[in-house]
């Protein structure tokens, strides 16, 4: 079954076209990676398949349910999880606490089982010995994580990913990655915006290469990554090597 | 007649309890309207901006012993009568309403945008994220700015005496007139305000300590 349909997807702020009419599909249980320069649209593609911004145009559908057009954005934002770049935990809350909120006041569990969800994931990602931490006291890696228990907690059919290692120092990016990829075993269904290429080629099912707004290829990680058919994706892999 | 020191402080308590209870009483009156105009200009549609937004300009430019004249010696022209202490209590409460909202507007917006994408991105709705996530984290940011505000309204409650309300200046005042000992009894008067506002400050200190979150900022102290 298709967990997520996007069909001619398009996005502007004021003249300027940000996202030029993108389709893809993913299947459940797939890990797709977007990659491509900065200021491409990748992370503004990410917000508008929850509608955390509106696109313009283009219809996006969850589990062929239509997402866009529908006057409570909300009922579907309780099945797509999302980790940010700066990981926008909440600093008033324990760790606890933040993976509680979701199930407890939007699925309206009762306190015991919301405790109980938000323990489970926070093991998951290896943090139950902090889980009466606040956010500040906390590494980044470490808040990561916890951002990736409180998406967990609401038990999504899709988690999206908006450059979750970006903002983490050198040291910390592998913790955050481990619990992405087992993810991915357990056959979470996950849309990872990164540039981490290395982390790219082991998680993905397949790599999609975006530019100026559009979809440039997409493929498996080995075409894409190393016998790319586009002039423009080898142009940027090969910066990307150089940088290295 | 020369009044001993018990009966002259015993006089000016009275005045103090009178004083605390126009800037109690005014104090949770514009605490109530601020939220209101707060939340009207944030999140209010363009009607209820532009009149909360006039609201707080009009009131942030008049002075206000010419609110407290305007309400006690100009309403009664339209028949609105209000007895003296009625009147400093709703003129405080009006000029304070006015400034609070500016506190409430800003701490609300101190709220870092990414905590309403990420309440969001689980599925909250509008409430939910203002009630759980915006409210708490704006009121700590609150509690320094009111505490302030709560101490000009104190001290701006000596204004009263200009209506006849028998706060604490006034029985100063009335005790002056009897002693001939203005410096002794003006400096009383300051003690008191000053015994108050520290008292005041002291206590919210201790509860915004109390309320810290672990590794945030507490006035430039760690928590």
């Amino acid at each position: 079954m298709k967990v997520l349909q996007i069909k001619n997807l398009k996005k502007r702020y004021g003249e300027k076209e940000i996202i030029k009419g993108i389709s893809f599909e993913m299947e459940k249980g797939e890990t797709v990676v977007v990659i491509g320069p900065s200021g491409t649209g990748k992370s503004t593609m990410l917000m508008c398949i929850n509608r955390l911004t509106e696109p313009d145009g283009g219809e996006i559908y969850l589990n062929e349910n239509q997402i866009t057009g529908s006057k409570h954005p909300e009922i579907f934002r309780q099945k797509i999880g999302m980790v940010f770049q700066e990981f926008n935990l909440f600093n008033h809350l324990t760790v606890l606490n933040n993976v509680m909120i979701g199930p407890m006041r939007v699925k309206k569990f009762s306190r015991e089982k919301a405790e109980s969800i938000a323990k489970e994931n926070l093991k998951k990602v290896g943090l139950e010995l902090q889980m009466h931490a606040y956010p500040a006291q906390l590494s980044g890696g470490q808040k990561q994580r916890v951002g990736i228990a409180r998406a967990l907690a609401m038990e999504p059919d899709l988690i999206l990913f908006d450059e979750p290692t970006s903002a983490l120092d050198p040291e910390l990016v592998g913790e955050v990655l481990e619990v992405i990829k087992k993810l991915a075993r357990e056959g979470m269904t996950m849309l990872i915006v990164t540039h981490e290429i290395g982390f790219a080629k082991d998680v993905a099912d397949r790599i999609i290469f975006m530019e100026n707004g559009e979809i440039i290829e997409e493929g498996v990680p080995s075409l894409i990554l190393n016998n790319p058919s586009q002039e423009r994706t080898r142009q940027f892999l090969a910066k990307f090597m150089e940088g290295r | 007649m020369k009044m001993d020191l018990v009966s002259t402080l015993k006089v000016l308590l009275d005045g103090t309890i009178v004083t605390v209870e126009l800037t109690v009483i005014s104090f949770v009156i514009a605490f109530s309207i601020a939220i209101v105009v707060s939340l009207a200009q944030i999140y209010g549609n363009i009607p209820l901006k532009i009149i909360a937004t006039v609201y707080e300009r009009i009131l942030r430019s008049i002075p206000l012993l010419v609110v407290m004249f305007i309400l006690f010696f100009g309403l009664p022209s339209f028949g609105i009568r209000f007895n003296p202490f009625m009147a400093a209590i709703l003129s405080l409460g009006l000029c304070s309403s006015a400034y609070q909202s500016q506190i409430f507007r800003g701490a609300i917006l101190s709220v870092p945008k990414g905590q309403t994408l990420a309440a969001q991105s689980i599925g909250m709705n509008g409430t939910q994220i203002f009630v759980h996530v915006t409210l708490p984290q704006a009121l700590r940011f609150a509690v320094a700015p009111l505490t302030n505000e709560f101490t000009i309204v104190l001290k701006d409650t000596s204004f009263a005496y200009a209506l006849g309300v028998t706060e604490l200046l006034r029985e100063g005042t009335y005790i002056v007139s009897t002693t001939y000992e203005p410096l002794l009894i003006y400096l009383l008067c300051a003690a008191i305000y000053f015994t108050v506002t520290f008292s005041t400050n002291t206590v919210v200190r201790r509860i915004e300590k109390r309320f810290a979150l672990p590794g945030f900022e507490f006035r430039g102290e760690r928590a």
